[in-house]
């Protein structure tokens, strides 16, 4: 479960305030809104990257809002992807167990099951210069899952894609976050997009959320 | 210019609208000029230092040259040059790395401050940097002073002696060192330490495990460059080391000193030798084609 609670944020000129919104735990919820609207901003606040001015952020009823992006436990998926640009793919959906020190039989399993689910095991001891935008779009969503996060945060994920990697990353998205009963907030400014996977969406109007 | 009122005329003789114009003849604009003005700009530079080579090359003969370099003070002024540089160069990068990576990712309170103070070195002349650290060391600070300190208490002393060679070089050479990590930190996307902070990564992880195996090519590139401007520090060194025969003596202190007796075929022997190896630092970094070189 997200919650947030009279949530204000500014990014250099533009600023957000009193912001309140719940997602309900296994929720699949997509936020919709004009381009600088803050979309990208909530998601950031939400994972701790950026600093909030006032209102608290609650992931599963835990105050999380002056925590460490670290300890949040919170798998996010950036628009620009930023993988890391030395490391294999493999390298990616091991990097968040090595942190949390599993043992290597359990990431080989964990990575083998993920690379399975995402459909990239030939891919995983390549770097990842050269990969499509599909294939870097499931690396990105491995890395940001593999960890059994209890929160997944999208930013356009879909965008960049052409319309047939589209439908197939959308069924993936749908499956993927099923199976792993992750609590999902999906930005985007598609509307079909929106229709096909949420469960539950919001338009982002200036400075206040609408249930659409 | 001819060109342009040849063709100008022409086209008002033709007619007044230029998409008839076009269709009747070739067009005969030309670049020509542009490339002889700036290439011929350009090239007074590039001849100049290409003479100056040229010139030491035919001052010297090879007999001098291998005369000069078996003087037991040149070879040894040679592999203090080696060594100092070689050690300011390491301490540089071990203190560019994170002064860089601070300064070309955070915005803290007094951020343009330490930008400016990292740049004082670049630009103070060198004398006045070489008397400076001579001060510092030997100005006392409430009956404390550094020197003293190193030399009874530690028992190393500093000036005139190698260490004060070492740390002149470093006073300059770090200043560049830390201007390329910064560049090098600023070509690389922060937003991958971001996603990294977010699967679990402290600030400290996130540097050493993503950043810094990014940086290793503008790494090379700044220890070479720190070299190299050690390789040519004088000022500071003359100040802060003395320029004593085989004690503190580098090659650009040989320079000098032969200089000094008149020795001119000496004096260039030894330039042409530094020459080499700048020559050579300026090949490793083009090797490695960080793009930092310019």
């Amino acid at each position: 479960m997200i919650e947030i609670k009279d949530l204000s944020l500014r990014a250099g000129e533009f600023r957000l305030d009193h912001l309140s919104f719940t997602i309900q735990s296994g929720q699949y919820a997509v936020l919709m809104g004009k381009t600088g609207r803050g979309k990208t901003t909530i998601l950031e606040a939400i994972c701790g990257l950026r600093r909030v001015e006032a209102g608290q952020i609650l992931i599963h009823g835990q105050e999380v809002t002056d925590w460490l992006p670290a300890d949040r436990e919170v798998g996010y998926v950036p628009q620009d992807l930023a993988l890391f640009p030395t490391f294999t793919v493999r390298g990616h959906l091991e990097f968040a167990l090595r942190l949390r020190k599993w043992s290597q039989t359990r990431i080989d399993r964990r990575t083998d099951e993920l690379a399975h689910q995402l459909g990239i095991q030939h891919l995983l001891d390549r770097k990842i210069v050269g990969l499509s935008g599909g294939e870097s779009q499931r690396v990105a969503l491995g890395r940001a899952l593999s960890f059994y996060p209890s929160v997944l945060l999208l930013d356009e994920p879909l965008s960049a894609l052409d319309a047939d990697t589209r439908n197939e990353m959308q069924e993936l998205l749908k499956s993927l976050t099923e199976l792993h009963d992750v609590t999902t907030l999906h930005i985007t400014h598609n509307q079909e997009e929106a229709k096909a996977l949420a469960d539950c969406s919001y338009t982002l109007v200036i400075s206040s959320l609408n249930p659409s | 210019m001819n060109n342009r009122d040849r063709k100008s005329t022409t086209a008002s003789e033709a007619s007044d609208s230029p998409s008839q114009q076009a269709r009747g003849e070739r067009r005969r604009r030309t670049d020509v000029s542009f490339f002889i003005v700036m290439g011929g700009i350009s090239s007074c530079f590039i001849l100049l230092i290409v003479l100056l080579l040229l010139a030491d090359l035919r001052f010297a003969s090879l007999a001098e040259f291998k005369a000069a370099l078996f003087k037991p003070e040149i070879q040894f002024a040679f592999q203090l040059t080696i060594l100092s540089c070689t050690v300011a160069a390491l301490l540089s990068i071990w203190v560019a790395t994170p002064l860089g990576y601070l300064l070309s990712r955070y915005r803290f309170p007094g951020r343009t401050l330490i930008d400016t103070i990292v740049d004082i070195p670049i630009v103070l002349p060198p004398l006045v940097l070489g008397l400076s650290l001579l001060i510092l060391f030997h100005q006392p600070f409430f009956g404390w002073e550094i020197e003293a300190w190193m030399r009874d208490t530690v028992g190393f002393p500093i000036t005139y002696r190698w260490p004060a060679v070492v740390l002149a070089q470093f006073s300059v050479a770090c200043a560049f060192a830390v201007r390329t990590m910064r560049v090098t930190f600023d070509q690389i996307d922060p937003r991958a330490e971001e996603v990294a902070r977010t699967l679990g990564c402290t600030r400290g992880q996130a540097f050493l495990q993503i950043a810094f195996p990014q940086a290793w090519r503008g790494m090379i590139a700044a220890t070479t460059i720190a070299w190299a401007r050690a390789l040519g520090e004088f000022g500071p060194i003359l100040v802060f080391a003395g320029a004593t025969r085989m004690r503190t003596e580098v090659l650009s202190t040989t320079v000098f000193l032969e200089l000094s007796i008149g020795n001119l075929d000496a004096a260039v022997a030894v330039s042409l030798l530094m020459v080499a190896m700048a020559v050579l630092v300026l090949v490793v970094l083009r090797l490695l084609g960080t793009g930092l070189t310019s």
